[in-house]
């Protein structure tokens, strides 16, 4: 790699033996795909993954102190991923014991730690940092250093900004050079598409089913998705963008996916097109049949597969704003519509603390709470991690749920009848 | 005994028992659970990965095509590097993908006295012929060679 005389003299140590390190660590992740120069983070915000203060994580906020302690500091103000514990979320007795005194026992040590980092704020937590009421949003073709798989395929495919799928840490260290190694997505090489993904459904596709099955299939490839634009129309108005939020995030988190390319819809693909598809790519089609397949396929790790679920989670990714009103109105048709009060199964939607504070300024927060629905700024994975939740049978319509805890995943319209009106689903 | 070439990206030479998954290594899914509540021997977690659930990791020769899913992945790894409950040596069938490149590059920069070799590039051929239980020396110049 041919570094700057400024990149270079940081390396050799001239600003630190600490920042030095920081040097060494980008330069090394750079040369590992080939990458020739540093290019300057050109967005105005950073967005980080680690939110959490799990005691078994020591290692990354000894990292932390270091780098603290050497008086560097992020470069950028950033937002970071959820918090892991809301009190409004229901929990037994032991749950909490462990949350509180087992697992997250760093949790206040870890956001002090961030906010002597650069957090924007202490309402900067969730992982849709790009939602309109949270204002981290990048622009087109800025360079990032962000991580969070969701946030970073989201602020790639969807607003065509650049980042490479950074790890934790590595997301930081970036700000605090203000340079990342150039490579992979940050080229216009990096992001052609090498899979062709056709979409023959006969209804419009469950964007979490659909993503999860595009994401298993080309894993850390770019798909160029052909035939999502007569579900999704050829706007990026708010229903394509919480579609393609929850999509995103399934491919992101069931494989490895960075980018997708939507024709029709998606910034680089209604400026060039099919030109982004490389020479000789591969094609997966989609039908009905294979969405069936897919979601057939999850694993069921519920120790009584009939179990009554206890919780229900929706919004992993948070929910936007739209997302919140809609749930609302179905949720109230659906009681309705099965003579019932109040949800049957304790629900939480979760969304980013300044989205549910626009909410509860809406007429939709008292009718959505009427319905016994809880809203939080939870991470519903952060909750879940761990071995007393694995023993309770919970449901979600989130993909990325289902991959990493014991949730059971269902389409949004089972969710809908599994929460109003009961029964198996 | 058959060899295989790869690209060194963390160096060392390693010598230990082959586990083999041939669909994508979901790091976090796989570590932070036996991480987090003291399994000594780390066995894989990740419901999705049939080859691996329940496989202890420490200590083994990971032979996998690359990892995937989230990107708390890297910074896992280096945990699991700190706390010296890693696998002995990570060998990628393809080139490595950024999230494991960070792990093990965090690990070698940052961490005292941990080795974790990583090749990559080590091709299909490879992953088609090892098997678990296989043991595995890896050398400086990212020759592996495995015993069957």
């Amino acid at each position: 790699m041919v570094l700057t005389t400024e990149q270079q003299a940081i390396l050799n140590g001239e600003k630190g033996e600490t920042l030095a390190k920081v040097m060494k660590t980008l330069v090394m992740y750079g040369e590992a795909f080939g990458a020739e120069k540093m290019v300057p983070i050109t967005s105005k915000y950073n967005h980080l993954v680690t939110s959490f203060g799990l005691k078994v994580m020591a290692p990354v906020y000894d990292l932390m102190q270091q780098l603290l302690d050497a008086g560097v500091a992020s470069g950028q103000k950033f937002s970071v991923d959820p918090r892991p514990l809301d009190k409004n979320v229901p929990a037994n007795f032991l749950q909490n014991f462990v949350f509180n005194k087992f697992m997250y026992t760093k949790q206040d040590f870890y956001e002090k730690q961030l906010m002597e980092l650069g957090l924007l704020d202490e309402d900067a937590f969730t992982c849709a940092c790009y939602m309109d009421e949270v204002g981290n949003k990048p622009q087109k073709g800025e360079v990032l250093s962000w991580a969070e798989s969701s946030a970073v395929v989201y602020a790639n495919s969807v607003l065509g900004a650049r980042c490479n799928r950074n790890s934790g840490i590595i997301d930081i260290m970036g700000s605090i050079v203000g340079y990342v190694p150039y490579f992979g997505l940050l080229t216009d090489e990096g992001r052609k598409a090498t899979w062709v993904v056709k979409v023959e459904t006969t209804k419009k596709p469950e964007a979490q089913l659909l993503g999860s099955a595009i994401g298993m299939k080309v894993m850390e490839d770019v798909p160029y998705v052909v035939g999502l634009d007569k579900w999704l129309g050829t706007e990026l108005d708010d229903a394509a963008c919480a579609y393609l939020k929850d999509f995103g995030a399934a491919t992101a988190s069931n494989g490895a996916v960075g980018l997708y390319h939507i024709d029709k819809l998606t910034p680089e693909a209604v400026e060039l097109g099919e030109s982004l598809i490389v020479e000789g790519a591969k094609e997966y089609v989609i039908d009905d049949a294979e969405l069936q397949r897919v979601q057939d396929n999850y694993p069921v790790i519920w120790k009584n597969p009939d179990a009554t679920p206890k919780l229900c989670f929706v919004g992993c990714p948070h929910l936007s704003l739209q997302q919140l009103k809609d749930w609302t109105e179905k949720v109230e048709q659906g009681l309705k519509d099965s003579g019932n009060k109040k949800v049957l199964i304790p629900t939480v939607f979760t969304a980013p603390p300044k989205v549910l504070e626009a909410f509860e300024k809406t007429e939709y927060a008292a009718r959505l709470k009427a319905t016994g629905v809880i809203t939080s700024y939870i991470c519903p994975l952060m909750y879940m991690n761990n071995p007393l939740c694995k023993k309770m049978p919970v449901i979600t319509s989130s993909n990325k749920l289902r991959t990493y805890t014991s949730a059971r995943y269902y389409t949004d319209a089972q969710i809908l009848q599994a929460i109003t009106k009961g029964g198996k689903v | 005994m058959k060899q295989f070439k790869g690209r060194v990206v963390t160096p060392g030479e390693v010598t230990a028992e082959a586990v083999v998954t041939t669909q994508g290594f979901n790091t976090l899914a796989s570590l932070q659970m036996p991480l987090q509540f003291g399994d000594k021997e780390v066995k894989c977690s990740d419901q999705n990965n049939a080859e691996l659930h329940g496989k202890p990791l420490i200590h083994k020769a990971l032979c996998l095509p690359q990892t995937i899913g989230s990107t708390t992945g890297g910074l896992v790894l280096y945990c699991a590097c700190a706390l010296g409950k890693n696998p002995a040596c990570m060998l990628f069938a393809n080139p490595i993908d950024s999230l494991a490149a960070a792990g093990a590059i965090l690990a070698d920069v940052w961490v005292e006295g941990v080795t974790m070799p990583v090749v990559d590039s080590l091709g299909d051929e490879f992953l088609n012929y090892v098997k678990d239980g296989m043991m595995i020396t890896v050398k400086a110049d990212g020759v592996v060679e495995v015993d069957g």
